[in-house]
């Protein structure tokens, strides 16, 4: 198959196992997207360092049958012209490819050129014209307790014709923040890309750093690291289930699922010292150890949490309005899913099979074989029930990681690694994916940092998936995703 | 429903004591007397992420579960700022959040008050100083309450909001 020619070519990168790296031409880089496409693969991440007038590079990640595969297209200074855009083969790249302008200078050759973090001029919205269309415009402090963001909806009566989202307004800077910071200190700012997704970003970020300095971390630390992940996997979840029985009219729902959620984030508090684990993962390793009465303790209130859970679960399978609220309501077909290379939680509830847990596993999944869970359904029930599953689904991990922790020291020493060290760190977070690239600069200082949340390809497939549904379905449509916007802001 | 109706009872009531005012969040004092001689003990909030991580987010929707029963202090989040008494602010403020703070802020009818939440709206904390961002929430418009902390825990957040409600 064409893409095994790349794969081959391709030189193994630091960090995250599975992933290798490849340096091509303004053909081969067309060319490389072409065959991943033609094979199945997505797209997980596209940014641009350096500026027209210096020379600049373009990075896309793919994620392949045979592995994760960066690919860097260097343009020399004074020809930093148009790259070659690959929204026509991966259509979440567009606001990618607008972003890195906005922060590069770098354009591609793709048609959309509107700015998208640059926020000097009024958006320019596509219009939808028509006898009765008219449009609402929500945002940007929206009426509940999220975050800040533009949706436009173009509306016959109820019915949405059109959905277009502007982001960027929490846009603050942090890829040239990084490069201002120790790269021993990124991991911080990296925890604080998208607060939901704390470990899975501080994780990805210290798994970078320690694969270019050529370090391994203890395996109770990446047993710890693992704990950690699954928690902040199980918080998230729960508290989405409840918001969903929520909006869906059943207010019993949230009552229930967000003491569920308070009971784990207090026994988090008791065994880490911390309810979201904002600083738990640092380079080297974990700046908490758990005793072994703390992780007994954990494990009890997890088993009693999932067990309650898988209670509720049946009460809200019983529940005809919320049933009739769930199914069918903001469907994404598992084609168009594919076409738009959605990912995580939301593609796995549209048949999308991937979990880097298991394609691209490092210590301690190696040793845990999780199995994705995957619905073809495509709407808000699909997306529910893979939640419930995945409630259970950490329950298991969970139990097994607690009761096996590896003993011994939860850190190992790391030095500043050499100047022009590259490495890319994937985990998969409680969202998707979420990739940290890393580039170490000179004195011990960061060249350039990425971070990547899968947010950004499952926006767009938010604006397909309320087609021909009703506004007032949004909320609840839009909560099945829950995507987040401090991540995709940058 | 039965089965809804036998959770509901098992439960049972689980919800805390809230705190006491706490004077040191209090950043700005000769607060206005007419607040409290109106609002009585019942409070509209405006909630406005102005670039925060969302981890402030997560702990004021944890401030409505049945531990911290926020309702049951006669506190309540409302979708507009022209419903509310008091603006929640967490974040740096980012420079495109900027106009839409101070929109919110003049929207809110006099007389209102403002809670900064989180390090980062107390001081910028790490998000504040990165380079498209204008630090703390007192940059922009007038704090009354700042509440450090990252994220503040929803105790914390509680005992913020009824600092500010103290004159």
């Amino acid at each position: 198959m064409p893409l095994m020619r790349w794969w081959q070519r391709a030189q193994s990168v630091a960090g995250a196992p599975g992933v290798r790296e490849l340096s091509v031409g303004r053909e081969e880089w067309t060319q490389v997207a072409r065959d991943v496409a033609a094979t199945g693969g997505v797209l997980q991440a596209l940014w641009v360092t350096g500026a027209p007038a210096e020379g600049a590079h373009v990075y896309g990640v793919y994620l392949t049958d045979p592995g994760g595969l960066a690919v860097e297209l260097a343009l020399p200074a004074g020809d930093a012209g148009p790259y070659p855009g690959l929204q026509e083969l991966f259509p979440a790249a567009s606001r990618l490819q607008r972003a890195a302008f906005d922060l590069s200078g770098v354009r591609s050759s793709d048609p959309d050129v509107r700015p998208w973090l640059e926020h000097a001029e009024p958006y320019p919205f596509t219009r939808v014209d028509g006898e009765g269309v008219h449009e609402i415009a929500v945002g940007p402090v929206h009426a509940g307790t999220i975050e800040p963001g533009h949706f436009r909806f173009s509306v016959v009566g109820e019915k949405v014709l059109r959905l277009e989202a502007h982001l960027g307004y929490v846009h603050r800077g942090l890829e040239q923040r990084f490069r201002e910071l120790p790269i021993l200190a990124g991991h911080r700012l990296a925890a604080r890309v998208s607060g939901d997704s704390a470990v899975a970003f501080s994780w990805a970020y210290c798994q970078a750093l320690e694969g270019l300095a050529g370090s391994t971390i203890p395996a109770r630390a990446a047993w710890l690291r693992a704990v950690c992940l699954e928690l902040e996997r199980l918080a998230n979840h729960l508290g989405d289930l409840g918001a969903l029985g929520n909006d869906a009219g059943f207010a019993f729902g949230l009552a229930q699922f967000s003491r569920l959620k308070e009971d784990l984030l207090r026994a988090t508090a008791a065994a880490f010292g911390q309810r979201y684990l904002f600083d738990v993962v640092v380079p080297g390793g974990v700046a908490v150890d758990v005793s072994s009465d703390s992780a007994r303790a954990l494990a009890d209130v997890i088993c009693a949490v999932c067990a309650e859970s898988a209670e509720l679960r049946t009460i809200y399978d019983e529940h005809e309005g919320v049933r009739e609220r769930f199914t069918g309501a903001g469907r994404l077909e598992p084609q168009l899913a594919a076409q738009l290379g959605v990912l995580g939680l939301v593609g796995r509830a549209s048949g999308q099979g991937r979990d880097a847990r298991r394609d691209l596993p490092c210590l301690p999944y190696t040793k845990l074989a999780v199995t994705p869970i995957v619905r073809r359904g495509g709407d808000v029930a699909a997306r529910v029930a893979v939640r419930f599953d995945e409630v259970q689904q950490c329950g298991r991990l969970l139990a097994e990681l607690l009761a096996e922790l590896p003993h011994g020291e939860c850190t190992a020493a790391l030095e500043a690694p050499a100047d022009g060290a590259f490495g890319i760190g994937l985990i998969e977070g409680w969202r998707g994916p979420v990739l940290v690239a890393l580039k170490a600069g000179p004195a011990g200082m960061v060249r350039f940092c990425h971070p990547h949340d899968p947010s950004w390809q499952n926006w767009p497939a938010l604006e397909y998936a309320i087609l021909g549904n009703i506004v007032p379905d949004f909320p609840l449509i839009n909560k099945s995703f829950n995507l987040s916007y401090s991540g995709v802001d940058l | 429903m039965l089965k809804s109706l036998r959770k509901i009872l098992a439960v049972g009531l689980i919800s805390q004591t809230p705190p006491a005012p706490d004077e040191s969040l209090r950043t700005a004092q000769a607060l206005d007397a007419r607040i409290a001689a109106v609002l009585g003990r019942a409070l509209c909030i405006r909630h406005v992420d102005a670039g925060s991580c969302n981890g402030c987010e997560l702990e004021i929707q944890a401030l409505g579960n049945p531990y911290y029963n926020l309702e049951g202090c006669n506190i309540r989040f409302v979708a507009s700022p022209r419903h509310a008494d008091l603006l929640l602010v967490s974040g740096p403020v980012a420079k495109n959040m900027a106009e839409p703070l101070r929109r919110a802020y003049a929207a809110t009818p006099d007389p209102k008050r403002v809670v900064a939440l989180g390090d980062c709206g107390c001081t910028g904390g790490v998000l504040g100083q990165c380079p498209s961002a204008l630090g703390s929430v007192a940059n922009v418009i007038p704090v009354h309450v700042a509440v450090p902390g990252c994220p503040p825990s929803p105790m914390r957040i509680l005992q913020g909001i009824l600092t500010a409600l103290e004159t």
